[in-house]
């Protein structure tokens, strides 16, 4: 531990932590755009129409299995470049709309497990009741299908809340960028870098721990014998 | 494509790392020996609640500083953090998998006579690895993308290309990176065909 | 009269705050076929479980073959047992649960092959050919290379039984084996057992609901009620002839 030096860490903290705004700002940001977004994809699968079914989920297909980091790329050098709809957006709005994106593909998944969550002679009893569609599910899908969502949507705030800081390559000055900013101006990265990964521990793994006891608390209340599926580790 | 090469190579070190990690790090945590368990504890909560590009810098920056020492090459600190990272997220799995095997199996077992260590690699693990297989794949794919990330540690690999043809002619920018991104999503196509394969597999020969 | 080959001695077992036997004594003799009837939730499986080692008696002691199963003899003192010598002594015993409990990763050889060939350091050849004897005496000869997915719950029950008795155990231990079996199935699952009944030699308990089964193959019948064993004797004396007011209130339940 030769070259730790608790004066850096105490002259570092405060600057790290000027980006902490930042950096939450944006992992809400990126979430609601997601949660929006996400709603828009499951909407689009439930098209009935084959050839749609099919091009909607191989784009959700392609935007999942590539990085998150080239897409961030893509929006904010490439798209500017885009002949007729290209305009130049600043980074914090490409990172939202990177990330939101493609965290989206994965939001819509977990949306469509919540409505294919609910028992089938729900919608047969629904019918059956006479509702209209709007009635149909304000009144009787949705109130089902979130719910036991809400543990994994939770799950899916703390993982972009850990991809946020990819925004850091395109300038988004958020701690990771402070530290490294820091890092490279007086040439000592250790003590910066440790201090973004201890605010990231200290909020990421209380929010875990509530998580998971919301997820038990609910998986009781609808007697299910596991979560409707782990959420897919969703990071970059 | 020259970064084609650096790509693949990187994923395939993390993936054998990472999967390495993953079996010690959650047979440990399934140890009856309280240090064991604590100590690969804290290493799957450290990697699983910070995120990779820092884990990544950290290794690639702080690391050299910290303890003197180099770790060879960025294709190491590349491959180790994602190895680390994702062997975390992993390792959770291997145990889930194999708590999940039914409490039958091991009844049976014991009933034939077998000793622990028979229980688990005859009736316990085999059962365990199938559900863990899709899984897996699905981490693979993860895996993928995140070897994104070592071009930001100087590594030559599709996106470092990407960004230097980028800059070299600013128009092309759209075509450049559309084009990264279908080079990933080719090395990705088997990936999910794999892991569709992988679900089959899972789905027969497992006591529910 | 020959010497048991397990005995209980006052045994007890409780989980958490719930007694569930309180205070077994049991004589089985080699080649004795017992069969343990009572309401659910009486203990009976608890009895057979704890001679698998599935569960650890609170207190008493369960002789198997002149050896005291759960405790053993460290520097003098008698400690409780470990892996190693329950593994000494829980090889004259087999068992067969409510729920097969096959290994679906295997076919049904290798469900029976498994363990000749690793517990018992047999070969390979010696293992098969007796597997395929078993299996074919349970009437499963022709279904060798099937995993158990692929077979009705009787099927499964009947190789449950070739795999337990491919380990030659001196006692067998059944655990309501055709609880979970369809109705139309439990007769082949029957038959089976009156059949290795028949071959005399190993000693059988029997959990059990089939009261007309008991009846013809049990040489002894005990009714296990509220943790303790209420009544036993022949099959006739306790199921036909008993004057036990609880007793003849559950045999009535069942044979409605």
């Amino acid at each position: 531990m030769s070259n730790w030096s608790w004066e850096v860490f105490a002259e570092a903290f405060p600057i790290v932590l000027e980006g902490l705004g930042i950096t939450l700002g944006l992992t809400i940001a990126c979430y609601l755009f997601a949660l929006i977004f996400g709603f828009f994809w499951t909407f689009l699968r439930r098209i009935p129409f084959k050839p749609i079914n099919w091009i909607v989920t191989w784009v959700m297909e392609f935007i999942r299995s590539t990085p998150p980091l080239v897409q961030l790329f893509f929006i904010y050098y490439a798209w500017p470049m885009v002949p007729v709809v290209g305009v130049t957006l600043d980074p914090f709005t490409s990172a939202i709309l990177g990330l939101g994106i493609h965290f989206s593909t994965y939001i819509g998944e977990v949306y469509r497990s919540g409505i294919d969550g609910v028992d089938k002679g729900q919608w047969e009893a629904a019918k059956s009741l006479n509702f209209s569609t709007k009635q149909k599910w304000t009144k009787i899908i949705l109130p089902q299908a979130i719910p036991p969502t809400i543990p994994m949507l939770g799950n899916y705030l703390i993982i972009m809340f850990k991809e946020v800081p990819l925004a850091s390559t395109i300038g988004v000055a958020g701690i990771l960028h402070m530290a490294n900013s820091y890092g490279a101006q007086y040439w000592t990265y250790l003590e910066p870098l440790t201090i973004v990964a201890i605010l990231f521990l200290i909020m990421s793994y209380p929010s875990a721990i509530l998580i998971n006891k919301l997820e038990k608390k609910m998986n009781r209340r609808f007697d299910k014998k596991e979560a409707l599926n782990s959420s897919k580790g969703a990071t970059a | 494509m020259k970064g084609l090469t650096i790509t693949i190579t990187v994923l395939l070190g993390s993936a054998f790392f990472g999967y390495l990690f993953a079996f010690i790090a959650g047979l440990c945590r399934l140890s009856s020996n309280i240090f064991l368990r604590k100590f690969t504890g804290f290493y799957v909560e450290v990697f699983r609640g910070t995120s990779l590009i820092v884990q990544l810098f950290w290794l690639y920056y702080a690391i050299p500083m910290l303890f003197g020492i180099e770790l060879g090459s960025n294709w190491w600190a590349g491959v180790i953090a994602i190895a680390l990272n994702y062997g975390a997220y992993m390792s959770e799995i291997v145990r889930g998998s194999i708590l999940a095997v039914a409490k039958g199996q091991t009844e049976a077992a014991t009933a034939l006579n077998m000793s622990r260590f028979q229980r688990m690699r005859l009736v316990i693990f085999p059962q365990a690895v199938r559900m863990m297989l899709p899984e897996f794949g699905n981490y693979l794919i993860q895996m993928l993308k995140a070897t994104s990330l070592v071009s930001l540690i100087g590594m030559t690999d599709i996106l470092y290309y990407g960004d230097i043809i980028r800059s070299s002619n600013l128009s092309q920018a759209p075509t450049v990176y559309i084009l990264v991104l279908f080079f990933y999503f080719i090395l990705a196509l088997p990936l999910i065909f794999l892991t569709r394969k992988l679900e089959g597999i899972s789905k027969k020969g497992v006591a529910n | 009269m020959t010497e048991p080959i397990v005995t209980f001695n006052d045994v007890h077992k409780s989980f958490g705050d719930v007694k569930v036997l309180k205070g077994i004594d049991l004589d089985i003799r080699p080649a004795e076929k017992v069969a343990i009837i009572g309401p659910s939730g009486s203990g009976k499986t608890t009895i057979i479980r704890m001679l698998m080692t599935l569960e650890q008696p609170t207190s008493g002691d369960i002789i198997v073959d002149g050896t005291n199963l759960w405790k053993m003899d460290k520097k003098g003192k008698q400690v409780t047992a470990n892996e190693k010598h329950l593994r000494a002594v829980r090889g004259d015993i087999g068992m067969v649960f409510q729920h097969f409990n096959l290994f679906p990763h295997m076919t049904i050889l290798e469900n029976c092959m498994t363990a000749p060939i690793h517990v018992k350091q047999e070969s390979k050849s010696s293992a098969k050919d007796r597997s395929i004897e078993m299996l074919k005496k349970v009437g499963l000869g022709d279904k060798l290379d099937n995993y158990p997915s692929q077979l009705s719950g009787g099927q499964k029950q009947r190789v449950a039984m070739a795999r337990a008795l491919v380990m030659r155990p001196k006692v067998m231990l059944f655990d309501e084996v055709t609880s979970a079996l369809d109705p139309e199935l439990v007769g082949e699952v029957l038959e089976v057992i009156r059949d290795i009944a028949k071959d005399g030699e190993m000693a059988m308990i029997l959990v059990t609901h089939e009261m007309d089964f008991a009846l013809d193959v049990a040489d002894k019948v005990l009714f296990l009620d509220e943790g303790v064993i209420a009544e036993q004797g022949t099959a006739s004396e306790v199921i036909e002839h008993s004057k036990n007011d609880r007793l003849q209130s559950f045999l009535h339940r069942f044979r409605n």
